[in-house]
């Protein structure tokens, strides 16, 4: 029975990437666009379903490790496209070097080491530091939450190095690749969708290995897995740390996506939607938190270009509907239709 | 067997039919081309903190569309508005704009108030070789072959302000900004022109932004005692900045206060009896007496409420509309590229009097007023330039 609850989530896993793929030849380059900056948000929602819904620890501030992919990623396509000037922000602000700590981002290759290392190491310290305190639940929630904060306010403040409020724009080429015309997006759209099959295959296997059952374990009763001699700080930091970087991930992907990257991506609002995401596709659902990512950025695009002056109100009526009706999000909902099919067949 | 597929298939097939469904809506809204009208995008963030300072400007806007569409349209066709919500997001203005140009094909965008906002949509307008009227002051540095810049950069209130202070109230100036680009560059502009009069700074203040604690700059403001404050502290936070002036007794009438982003709106916010005596430099104030001003007021007020006040920028907004249909009527087509090629030159009777778009750098020429708050939160206007000031995003300090 076990392997083939497995083989179905696999297969659910497979038939996700394929509807993507399937959207390049449904939809125009505008909204296939759109569909891709959703989908960076998939991969935190990926993260936070392992944390949360397995690892039972909730982050509200995801938004801080996707900021710092996303803001990697964008140093290193800002450098390309200003090259051999300086970042038009820095010149706008009199600053006449490159700040040292920009410099390694002219090459790519160790951008993408930094985009993960940074966030995995950081994370796992921080996050090490608080549960070896046994600090834990809605403290260490709320933690984040001012990290989160604290990161927002530091980047706003960062005018001249980094941008502050304006974020990081206009970026032109990928190594010398345009990635501003429709080709070249279909091209990263491609490639996102496979990271990202890849990262649910991952995650999947993560989910139904020893390590997999141990989170659940520390979840439902840490006490006891501690005392069975397990360093429950260790893994829960761990798992931790792998959200981070899957966050991460999208953010790099976000920048690339949207030709931008602004300290609203980072803060409190954005880290909390990111945990939204998750809730609504089902928080012990990888391609349920997926589609949630998917469903909620669709639905704010759709909602505001119909609705520009209500739209708000229609988008947090569905969170309170979901949080009441759908306390396990659609992955539950689907779920507990068929149990509730199935009842009704054994009455007859 | 059977069991075991129909469970978890059911759990996330499920949802892949609900993606397919909100996919379909997606492809239903598309274009329809009607041949009288001609779509307008109207951006700006009716939700979000900017949409305090920001939503009213489409206010403004429409009242323009609708005296346009009175008045037989733009080339014959009416104006169709396409309102987006920025939220006062980088990312979903960016998002909006390729919405605007590319899916609803808009002859141009009236749009954005922040410059995080327009830094944002640039490369949407440079792809879909889009037109962008931007209603706000603004620090300069830019001009970009997408965008008209219809409202004063720095230099132009700036100057103008600092050689009126030095002039009417003294030579010494302590300069305190919120701390982001705006004030940085206004007081670099600031200190640049104090120094050519022959007056000092000081003291030089940055707050961050949504600061609400300003005891720390008032008590320097308080030992150094300048003839003349100049503020660029923006939103939320002149609140704060104001009321704890006046509490501790650097009111209107005993401090010299001057900046160059409190408009009447933002004085509605931070209360009129605290503003009262505080001054603002800015290009139209809503108690400038005139026939074209009294026209406006009276409409603005027959459409919204006779108890709304109208800011610079909400004036400014209503201006572009009609700068774009000028441009659009002396190129005789909606094309933006021949649009912006006939703009260079284009002159405007608005409400603030003439204003001239420049012939190369995309600003405009126009007159900037001094004005001095009172109880009612209105201005009083101590001082108007005499000639219209040219624009000067690019200054040699």
């Amino acid at each position: 029975m076990k392997l083939t609850r497995e083989a179905t989530e696999y297969l659910t896993v497979g038939l996700l990437a394929a509807v993507l793929l399937a959207f390049t030849m449904t939809l125009d380059p505008f909204r296939l666009n759109n569909v891709g900056k959703y989908l960076s948000f998939g991969f935190v929602a990926i993260g936070i379903v392992l944390t949360w819904g397995y690892g039972g620890v909730l982050s509200l501030g995801q938004g801080i490790f996707f900021g710092l992919g996303g803001y990697m990623m964008a140093m290193f396509l800002k450098l390309e496209a200003s090259a051999p000037e300086l970042p038009d922000f820095m010149v706008w602000s009199g600053i006449e070097a490159l700040p040292v700590w920009w410099e390694p981002f002219y090459s790519l290759p160790i951008t993408l080491v930094l985009i993960h290392l940074i966030p995995a190491v950081g994370a796992y310290l921080f996050a090490y530091a608080i549960f070896r305190k046994r600090v834990s639940g809605v403290y260490f929630a709320i933690v984040t939450l001012a990290l989160a904060m604290t990161m927002t306010v530091l980047i706003v403040g960062a005018q001249s190095t980094i941008g502050g409020a304006n974020g990081i724009t206009d970026f032109r080429t990928f190594l010398g690749m345009d990635i501003v015309d429709d080709a070249s997006k279909m091209v990263l759209y491609v490639l996102q969708v496979l990271v990202l099959f890849t990262v649910m295959l991952a995650a999947l296997k993560l989910t139904n290995s020893r390590l997999g059952k141990i989170l659940i374990a520390i979840r439902d009763k840490e006490d006891r897995v501690r005392f069975s001699g397990y360093n429950t700080a260790h893994v829960k930091a761990a798992v931790f740390a792998l959200a981070a970087v899957l966050s991460a991930m999208g953010g790099a992907f976000y920048s690339l996506q949207t030709g931008l990257i602004a300290p609203s991506l980072i803060g409190v609002v954005a880290s909390v939607e990111m945990v939204i995401y998750a809730a609504v596709g089902g928080r012990l659902s990888v391609p349920g938190a997926v589609v949630g990512a998917i469903l909620i950025g669709f639905l704010k695009s759709y909602l505001s270009e119909t609705f520009p002056e209500y739209w708000l109100y229609f988008l947090g009526s569905i969170f309170i509907f979901v949080v009441l009706f759908m306390p396990k999000g659609l992955a539950g909902f689907f779920d507990r239709l068929r149990v509730g099919r199935a009842l009704g067949g054994e009455a007859r | 067997m059977g069991n075991f597929t129909r469970r978890g298939f059911i759990r996330s097939g499920g949802s892949l039919v609900l993606l397919g469904v909100t996919a379909g809506i997606g492809l239903k809204t598309t274009n329809v081309f009607a041949q009288d009208t001609v779509k307008l995008g109207l951006l700006h963030s009716l939700s979000g903190t900017i949409a305090i300072a920001e939503a009213s400007l489409v206010d403004a806007e429409r009242l323009a569309v609708d005296e346009i569409n009175a008045a037989g349209g733009v080339l014959g066709k009416q104006i169709e508005v396409v309102i987006e919500d920025g939220a006062s997001e980088n990312p979903v203005f960016a998002e909006k704009a390729r919405k605007l140009l590319e899916r609803d094909k808009v002859a141009a965008i009236i749009g954005c108030y922040t410059s995080a906002s327009r830094k944002a949509v640039l490369p949407a307008l440079r792809r879909a070789k889009g037109l962008l009227y931007y209603p706000t002051y603004y620090e300069g540095q830019e001009r970009d072959d997408h965008v008209i810049y219809t409202s004063q950069e720095a230099t132009q209130s700036v100057i103008a302000a600092v050689e009126w202070l030095a002039r009417e109230k003294g030579k010494t100036f302590f300069l305190v900004g919120s701390d982001y680009i705006y004030p940085r560059v206004c007081n670099r502009i600031a200190r640049a022109t104090i120094e050519r009069l022959g007056g000092t700074v000081v003291g030089e203040d940055y707050a961050p932004l949504g600061h609400t604690e300003f005891s720390s700059v008032i008590s320097r403001i308080r030992s150094t005692k300048p003839d003349c404050v100049y503020s660029t502290v923006v939103g939320g936070s002149n609140v704060a900045f104001y009321k704890q002036l006046v509490a501790s007794g650097l009111d209107g009438k005993r401090q010299t206060l001057l900046s160059t982003v409190v408009s009447e709106n933002e004085i509605d916010g931070i209360g009129r009896d605290t503003a009262e005596g505080y001054y603002a430099c800015m290009g139209y104030f809503q108690s400038i007496e005139s026939a074209q001003n009294e026209r406006f007021v009276k409409a603005f007020r027959a459409k919204y409420g006779e108890n709304r006040v109208i800011g610079d920028p909400m004036q400014v907004a209503y201006n572009s509309v009609y700068l774009w249909k000028l441009a659009v009527e002396r190129a005789n087509s909606f094309d933006p590229d021949k649009v912006l090629a006939a703009s260079g030159g284009i002159e405007l009777d608005a409400p603030e009097g003439t204003v001239r778009i420049h012939d190369t750098n995309h600003h405009v020429w126009k007159k900037v007023r001094v004005g001095r708050a009172r109880a009612d939160g209105q201005f009083d206007i101590v001082w108007e330039s005499t000639d219209l000031i040219e624009p000067n995003p690019f200054p040699t300090i």
